[in-house]
């Protein structure tokens, strides 16, 4: 071994383990506000990915009731993430398996998705954005958008913030 | 507003058959679901769309078919002074088409100077209109009235082939307002020129202006109707013409409704 051998070796082992540890992530933090109601029910959550064109590019969370009181189910409102169910949530089946989960209450709530594994999967090259939709019992409803392109070249930390049942939601890439 | 429907009658028994059928609604208390559930409904004949406040509609006829194309029976039917009631258990995915199909002749005539109509089968026709009829002019009449209910996603639509109706480029539970809607009408499944198209939007009553589209076929059987906000939009269709099936009408009259959802972007 040579010095030159011990200095590659490390370098080659980083970028081993770069394509293995260092997948491209998407972070979503979605804030859900305090709000002064008088009959507060937490809200249903969807964050999902849409293409230019507005059709979508996959579900990554949605956020429903799990209970179950007799013939309620809390699927049943799943319609009123209008424009999630139109544009495919009708398409699919709850529960879904590392996408759907319990209604969260008021505070930050951060959500990872890794490339290459569901619900992000294999995201073509392009323009997309990310969607979060939110609607509430005896609340009212309200989508965002945070346009990013895929795959980033860099670290990139987008933000917008909802006017009234979202508060900050923010995108961090990783390349 | 009777006393409009009056007119329509009048005009009607007079000279224009085609009026026949105007106001005519089912309205379902949802038009998407996202799970397998009762709907219930309104069924009412009215001048403002979904308001009931004039007739019952008899829903003897309706039909209501399943996405697999099974029949299923309306239950908890309620007749009303103004409106008649009934609710549909929706178990399947898919969409349920909700039709009440009329058919029947109709004959115009005078007495004296009085105008003087019947509706009903061959056979009644007979015993009802006197020998010395003057003017008579018999119609076939083709009314369908009907409504759509999406569970999940929405099924591919089939046109009966029979008689006045639509081809919707866009699901009718698939509206959202600010989307164009293009309607291919159909006389007996074939495209049909001519037909007289009339949107307007619910709720006529808080507002001043009845904001109706007035819209007449291309040569292709369509047209293109705007829905710039969400709501309940009540579509009328009509059209006359002499393709008639049996030797005592000279004329047919078709009419088609429907109610249509535009949910908002």
């Amino acid at each position: 071994m040579n010095k030159w051998a011990l200095s590659v070796i490390p370098a080659l082992l980083a970028t081993v383990f770069s394509t293995q540890t260092n997948a491209a992530e998407l972070e979503v933090k979605v804030n859900i506000p305090r709000l002064n109601a008088a009959e507060y029910h937490r809200p249903y959550v969807t964050i999902w990915l849409e293409r230019p064109d507005q059709s979508m590019a996959a579900t990554l969370a949605v956020l429903y009731s799990q209970e179950t009181r007799g013939a309620d189910k809390g699927t049943t409102w799943l319609k009123d993430i209008r424009q999630w169910w139109r544009k495919g949530g009708r398409a699919l089946s709850m529960p879904m398996d590392g996408v759907s989960g319990a209604t969260r209450p008021v505070g930050e709530h951060t959500f990872s998705f890794t490339a290459g594994q569901a619900p992000l999967g294999t995201l073509a090259a392009g323009d997309y954005r990310l969607v979060v939709e939110t609607a509430r019992e005896k609340g009212d409803r309200e989508l965002v958008r945070i346009p990013f392109s895929w795959p980033a070249r860099q670290a990139e930390a987008l933000q917008v913030n909802g006017e009234r049942e979202l508060g900050a939601v923010l995108l961090n890439i990783k390349p | 507003m009777r006393f409009i429907i009056a007119l329509f009658a009048l005009a009607a028994s007079m000279a224009a058959p085609v009026a026949y059928g105007h106001g005519f609604w089912l309205l379902p208390s949802s038009t998407v679901l996202s799970e397998p559930d009762t709907v219930t409904f309104d069924a009412a004949v009215t001048n403002d769309p979904f308001h009931f406040d004039y007739r019952p509609l008899q829903i003897d006829a309706l039909v209501i078919t399943a996405p697999d194309g099974s029949k299923i029976d309306p239950f908890n039917v309620g007749k009303g002074a103004l409106r008649t009631t009934f609710d549909a258990k929706l178990e399947q995915k898919g969409t349920y088409h909700f039709a009440i199909v009329r058919e029947g002749l109709r004959a115009n005539w005078k007495e004296g100077d009085q105008n003087r109509r019947f509706m009903g089968s061959e056979a009644e026709l007979d015993k009802n209109i006197p020998a010395d009829a003057r003017d008579l002019v018999v119609t076939e009449t083709f009314n369908r009235v009907e409504s759509f209910v999406t569970v999940g996603v929405p099924s591919k639509l089939t046109p009966s082939g029979r008689g006045l109706e639509t081809v919707a480029s866009t699901h009718p539970n698939d509206l959202v307002a600010g989307e164009p809607l293009v309607l291919q009408f159909l006389v007996d499944g074939k495209p049909a020129a001519g037909v007289k198209v009339e949107v307007v939007k619910g709720q006529t009553r808080y507002r001043d202006s009845l904001g109706e589209q007035v819209l007449e076929s291309d040569q292709d059987g369509k047209v293109s109707v705007d829905l710039p906000t969400a709501g309940m939009y009540w579509l009328g269709a009509k059209l006359t013409d002499d393709k008639v099936a049996g030797k005592r009408a000279s004329k047919r009259a078709l009419a088609y409704m429907l109610t249509l959802e535009v949910l908002p972007q």
